[in-house]
């Protein structure tokens, strides 16, 4: 059989924009490639980064690959912001916006902060819960690697073949192959399923991890609210990711196999893709925000030096969250027309859902009240939440209104209002989470000064740039389109938001600054504890050894490092000496990079059709696997003598 | 409650963590085919000029098929039974009965489908052919892959006999394995059934 695409569809020739990435992209992997051999650094690098399966190193390189996308999912929004500036714009093309604002959603949501929050809780939860490692260290570095090609995979479509251009949320019949012969949509599909399989393992890794690793004396109810999050997000992401993978199996199908799930003809139906996608898609927006809840839980709770307000209703309201996530789904094509009943049903759920997160709004309030504040960055990013977070959510029970949902259906008031819950609450979390845990996971804080500039930055650019958006949406402007006429009356609104745009890139440049001037001048932690933390991450130094704690801490309830602390400072403290012993430890493998990278085989294979690729990208997986299952020697004893120097080292004592 | 778990104390511990991880995976391909599933009954009408249930499933055939794999599940209770007793020899020989009938059922339905393709009635036929070929395919590259699975732990077996990780392994092999069962019960009930009814 002639295959459909040749090698003439590779490279995308014609648009300058795409050239220019063409050549930047050569130029910087020639100097990678150049800097890693003149230093001698591959063996590091493989040694140190690509093989192992040490959770506070994936962590930390899932957090430099979520900053990565956040950088190019920013460009694409800085792009979109410029062409709808002013009217008539010839910035970008239509087909390319298409594109754009396709790959702007996918990444920020799939490549960006999904990454960022498996980046918080691979540094801080096993070290939360006074454990070792997380209960599966290889799957670990499995799911990481996963993601990471699945990322890269997406990322190539810009510059080979073609990207996708059916919005994030890829509907048919327009993602189907009647409307879109071109591969864009396969790297879509594809880039999805591979990273995909990777999130469910890390939902089921942590899991088990919070479930089965905690330290001795750490009852479920003594768990730190961001372990809580974790919890109800893993429950969350086992329950939702299969259905997404169907999803994204199916349309697949549709495209590759001719099949007729979503399609206009021959039976298929359109709108069971939506009601798939959005099982998944619905859940999915709250495995975004609970990590973030849980972030800010710890914050302020800290920084004002009080125990958190009504533990037990934050805990019961997080559970109720990730249950009641399930029966929203349809609020997302209330237009649909499913019917009065239905959308009855799904608009009180989506009130009712909006009960618990107010609860938890009043409990951070209520611990900061009367509390000794510390305006420090972390506590800064959780001040800002509140208000914005509130916004966000009064305009998403507005949306909730099924008949009123008519008229905001589709419109830039429902851009402003995701904006606002997504970045007033993930984004602005998982950098008051960053802020808060960099000194853990690097040793050193961030510099202050330069993080109040971001923080700044980021806010008003946030308002500036999205308050408008609200309005243009009343104004009749509609999601999606690459361009709009003199007449139409936005133009004032639409360059206020450009500029909002401007100034939140600018923090984000502040941010760089900020991270590479901290590397070299950040105050560096000599106690471990830079914070007066309450849990148990703060008891070990920064950054913690590989196996974490040289001796399993007992926990003393919630809080247990402030009781513990107490307790030192009245001279009660009985510190019976335990004795140290052999730690067991996963060794490194290359296994979970080589297995990952032939999935990316497979996935390229089938985006072009080339099906002998994609069958030796599935051999090279099995034969990966096959030899997984043979070894037998996949873990090794840390000695007594190495653990006492490891310790001694790091606390300064040699 | 459960806790205090040090997970590198012993080997039974951290063997037992991995069964546990693995309950919580077919959870999620619960979840999986339950989507599949619901797909399927959502088109299982939509024929679009194509076949109906009735036409194309052959009850003898599919009836044989549910017999082997349902023999199958009953062998591998017998190698985990052999296995509990600590008979190496035995649990081997029932493990390949079991794989024998798996391949079995995998050679039905690959001469199902290779006999339905022949006869022009493929994924791209209708919805209805689309969601059959997808949920019963899924369901045979899941038995396709346990079958390799269990060669690998036959070989493992005679080579190392007994260990917590071999033992661990045998386990959740056996779980994989009576789980699909279960989920062919119902694409049994589902999909040919009530197609031929």
């Amino acid at each position: 059989m002639e295959p459909k695409f040749k090698v003439s569809h590779f490279f995308i020739h014609g648009d300058p924009l795409i050239l220019g990435a063409d050549i930047s992209i050569g130029m910087a992997t020639l100097m990678i490639i150049f800097v890693l051999t003149y230093f001698k650094k591959w063996k590091w690098l493989w040694r140190e980064w690509l093989t192992t399966v040490d959770h506070k190193k994936i962590g930390i390189m899932y957090m430099i690959v979520a900053l990565l996308m956040l950088f190019r999912g920013g460009v694409d929004a800085l792009l979109m912001r410029t062409q709808l500036a002013l009217p008539n714009m010839k910035v970008l093309q239509s087909e390319h916006y298409n594109e754009i604002f396709t790959t702007h959603g996918t990444i920020m949501i799939l490549f960006m902060a999904m990454p960022l929050i498996f980046a918080m809780m691979n540094s801080v939860i096993p070290l939360q819960i006074g454990a070792r490692d997380v209960a599966y260290p290889f799957l670990n570095a499995v799911s990481f690697w996963l993601f990471f090609f699945g990322a890269i995979l997406l990322n190539v479509s810009f510059v080979i073949g073609g990207s996708p251009n059916a919005g994030w949320v890829g509907y048919p019949p327009l993602s189907e192959l009647q409307f879109n012969s071109g591969p864009g949509e396969n790297f879509y599909t594809l880039a999805i399923q591979i990273s995909g399989i990777g999130s469910l393992a890390t939902g089921i890794n942590f899991l088990v991890t919070i479930l089965k690793l905690r330290s001795k004396g750490m009852r479920l109810m003594d768990m730190p609210l961001f372990t809580w999050s974790i919890l109800a997000t893993s429950i969350l992401i086992i329950v939702a990711f299969p259905v997404i993978t169907v999803t994204m199996l199916l349309l697949f199908l549709d495209r590759f196999a001719g099949a007729h799930f979503f399609t206009m003809t021959h039976g298929g139906d359109p709108m069971m893709y939506v009601n798939l996608f959005w099982i998944w898609g619905h859940p999915e927006v709250y495995i975004l925000i609970l990590p973030a809840f849980g972030i800010f839980s710890e914050i302020t709770s800290v920084f004002s030096k009080k125990v958190t307000f009504g533990y037990t209703s934050m805990v019961v309201s997080m559970m109720l969250i990730s249950f009641y996530a399930y029966f929203t789904w349809v609020h997302h094509f209330f237009t649909m027309g499913a019917g009065a009943g239905v959308n009855t049903f799904f608009a009180i759920s989506t009130m009712i859902i909006a009960i618990p997160t107010g609860v938890k709004i009043f409990n951070w309030l209520l611990t900061m009240y009367q509390g000794r504040i510390r305006l420090t960055e972390p506590m800064l990013w959780t001040i800002a939440f509140i208000p914005c977070f509130a916004i966000g959510g009064a305009t998403g029970v507005m949306l909730s209104i099924a008949p009123a949902d008519y008229q905001y259906h589709n419109s830039y008031f429902l851009i402003a209002h995701y904006h606002q819950v997504f970045i007033g609450g993930t984004v602005f979390g998982m950098f008051a989470g960053l802020s808060y845990w960099w000194p853990k996971m690097f040793g050193y804080k961030l510099n202050e000064t330069l993080g109040r500039w971001a923080f700044w930055l980021w806010n008003i650019g946030f308002y500036v740039c999205f308050m408008p958006q609200y309005a243009l949406g009343f104004m009749g402007m509609t999601r999606r389109i690459y361009t709009y006429g003199w007449d139409m009356g936005w133009a004032p609104l639409n360059f206020l938001s450009s500029i909002g745009a401007v100034i939140m890139g600018i923090a984000f440049l502040f941010q760089v600054w900020e991270i590479v001037y901290s590397i070299k001048y950040g105050e560096r932690d000599k106690t471990g504890d830079p914070w007066n933390g309450h849990t148990l991450e703060w008891s070990i130094p920064s950054p913690a050894p590989k196996y974490n704690f040289a001796i399993l801490p007992t926990v003393l309830g919630r809080d247990t490092w402030w009781k513990t602390k107490e307790a030192k400072e009245h001279g009660n403290d009985e510190e019976t000496q335990q004795e140290l012993k052999p730690i067991h430890y996963p060794k490194n493998s290359g296994i979970p990079f080589i297995l990952s990278a032939f999935f990316f085989i497979t996935g390229f294979g089938l985006t072009f059709e080339w099906v002998w690729l994609g069958v030796i990208g599935l051999l090279g997986v099995a034969i990966c696997l096959i030899i997984r299952s043979f070894q037998y020697d996949t873990d090794y004893s840390i000695s007594i003598n190495e653990i006492k120097k490891t310790e001694a080292t790091l606390r300064g004592e040699i | 409650m459960i806790h205090n778990v040090e997970p590198h104390e012993g080997h039974e511990v951290h063997e037992s963590i991995k069964i546990e991880g693995f309950w919580l995976f077919l959870v999620s391909d619960v979840l999986l085919f339950g989507a599949l599933f619901a797909t399927f009954i959502v088109l299982r009408t939509h024929y679009a000029g194509g076949p109906t249930g009735k036409d194309i499933f052959d009850v003898q055939e599919f009836t044989i098929e549910t017999f082997v794999l349902l023999t199958s599940s009953f062998t591998s209770g017998l190698a985990t039974l052999e296995m509990n007793k600590g008979h190496v020899k035995g649990t081997i020989i029932w493990l390949i009965i079991t794989a024998l009938l798996g391949f079995t059922f995998v050679g039905f339905e690959i001469d199902e489908f290779s006999t339905l393709v022949n006869e022009g009635y493929a994924m791209s036929t209708s919805a209805f052919l689309s969601a059959f070929f997808a949920l019963v395919g899924t369901h045979g590259s899941h038995v396709s892959f346990g079958l390799i699975w269990m060669i690998a732990l036959i070989i493992q077996t005679a080579w190392r006999g007994f260990t917590p990780i071999t033992k661990r392994k045998l386990s959740i092999i056996s779980l994989y394995w009576h789980f699909l069962d279960a989920v062919w019960i119902f694409i049994f009930t589902v999909v040919y059934l009530i197609g031929v009814m």
